[in-house]
């Protein structure tokens, strides 16, 4: 499945070369039709983040402080961990933890 | 503030299946897609609603607490991150839009950390750009005559943040008292101040915990401070700023790992994914611990030397610059009542003394840390 994924707030320096915007192909899990967000974090922790995966991750979640946005709309409008990702959706994650 | 939350997430009812991005109606207009759960009331609202109520929020919290007089001139703290990026808009905005009558400028503080303020710094002069404010720079080499590198350098990583917490407060008082300022104004959002009261609490310091939920300090000194975003939550400043795509700088200062407001931070944010209320809960009840008139609570007096506020003989600025001209860094960290025995020897410290007094026109404030 076609992502485009986009690192912000500081996020993006866990990543190679700090780059905000990646655009990626992310396999559905084994006997799974389509990708969910709880898939995505895991995809994105095994295959994108070079280092400190505890400021992203957090148990099975994000790192509470991250906001995730699905096509520009707050995931936790759209399921959180159960929401199902569909051809070239856009996810974007943000850290509020650095400092303002 | 607006007490209608619904406690908890249940009203979502069954999930069945989740619903797409975007499926939902914001509850405010009904017309267009929800963008965004709002933390202070779960309510779920588009992008356009969303700057409304965010806008007129901050615009109530000015009115209702006479946070400005019109014809003043007022500072705004502006570090080029999101708090402060964001409050500058939003000031910028209101003061148009509701004709506050303000002098507004940026005023930046450049502690001398190599690869950290460089970039922020390139963003606050953007935002002056941007938002037409005039922007002013007070370096700590200018105030102290040592950069924070230098300090690290002296110190370790130990309790460096103690001094750059110290030295930044002033820092902004002393910019604020040279461009004849009549008030400063700081990005500090509701999450900030539910940890300020947590540590406050871990720390036992009951003067402090009376202090840092009010909303302007310093009101008997000649420079107030005020912070509009008190009631503000930071997912929603986030939010705006990238929904605004406003131009801010995010990156983790490079001594801070070693912070212990970063504990207290992690649980702030636990807390607000259980229950996003509970950062209102907590500023509220800090706000209302009443100590026992019996406490006999330190005395506020001001600093010997500089004149700022203090409880002791010296400030705890010039107690840690002390330690550092005096090649005894360690000097008023941690429990010791430095400021006491910290004026036996005067003479080397004429010098780095009198520029001092000479720069601070402003005393003012407690720290609220």
């Amino acid at each position: 499945m076609h992502l485009t994924l986009e690192f912000g707030g500081g996020l993006e320096l866990l990543l190679e070369n700090s780059t905000k915007v990646h655009k990626v192909e992310v396999p559905p899990k084994d006997g799974q039709a389509t990708v969910t967000m709880r898939g995505l974090l895991t995809w994105v922790k095994d295959s994108l983040i070079k280092e400190r995966p505890e400021m992203f991750v957090k148990g099975d979640s994000v790192r509470p402080g991250v906001l995730v946005l699905i096509n520009d709309c707050d995931w936790e409008l759209c399921g959180g961990l159960d929401a199902e990702l569909e051809e070239k959706d856009v996810v974007v994650f943000i850290s509020t933890l650095h400092g303002g | 503030m607006d007490g209608s939350a619904a406690d908890g997430s249940a009203a979502d009812g069954a999930r069945l299946p989740p619903p797409r991005a975007g499926s939902r109606l914001c509850v405010r207009c009904g017309e267009r897609k929800a963008a965004l759960k709002r933390p202070k009331t779960l309510e779920q609202i588009c992008r356009e609603c969303f700057y409304i109520v965010f806008e007129d929020e901050i615009h109530q919290t000015i009115v209702e607490n006479s946070l400005f007089k019109a014809g003043e001139r007022v500072a705004i703290g502006a570090s080029g991150g999101k708090d402060s990026t964001v409050l500058a808009y939003v000031l910028s905005e209101l003061n148009r839009r509701h004709n506050y009558g303000l002098d507004l400028f940026l005023l930046s503080v450049d502690e001398g950390i190599t690869g950290y303020r460089d970039d922020s710094l390139e963003t606050v002069k953007r935002n002056e750009i941007q938002y037409g404010l005039p922007l002013k720079i007070v370096s700590y080499k200018d105030l102290y005559g040592w950069t924070m590198d230098d300090i690290v350098k002296a110190i370790g990583l130990k309790n460096n943040c103690t001094f750059c917490g110290v030295f930044r407060r002033q820092a902004l008082d002393r910019g604020a008292a040279l461009l004849k300022a009549d008030k400063i104004v700081t990005g500090h959002n509701a999450d900030d101040i539910a940890e300020t009261v947590l540590l406050n609490i871990l720390r036992g310091d009951i003067a402090r915990l009376s202090r840092c939920t009010l909303i302007t300090t310093g009101e008997d000194g000649p420079i107030p401070r005020c912070k509009p975003f008190k009631y503000t939550y930071e997912k929603e400043i986030v939010m705006y700023a990238y929904f605004k795509k406003l131009d801010y700088f995010s990156t983790e200062c490079i001594y801070s790992p070693n912070a212990y407001r970063g504990f207290a931070r992690e649980f702030i944010k636990d807390l607000e994914r259980m229950r996003p209320r509970a950062i209102l809960d907590i500023i509220k009840s800090g706000e209302n611990f009443r100590i026992s008139t019996t406490t006999r609570m330190p005395e506020q007096g001001t600093c010997g030397r500089c004149g700022y506020i203090s409880s002791q003989k010296l400030c705890k600025a010039c107690v840690l610059l002390d330690g550092l001209n005096r090649g005894l860094p360690k000097l008023g960290i941690g429990r010791t009542k430095a400021g006491a025995g910290a004026d036996s020897d005067g003479k080397q410290r004429a010098k780095r003394t009198e520029r001092n007094t000479l720069s601070l026109q402003g005393k003012h404030g407690n720290f609220d840390f």
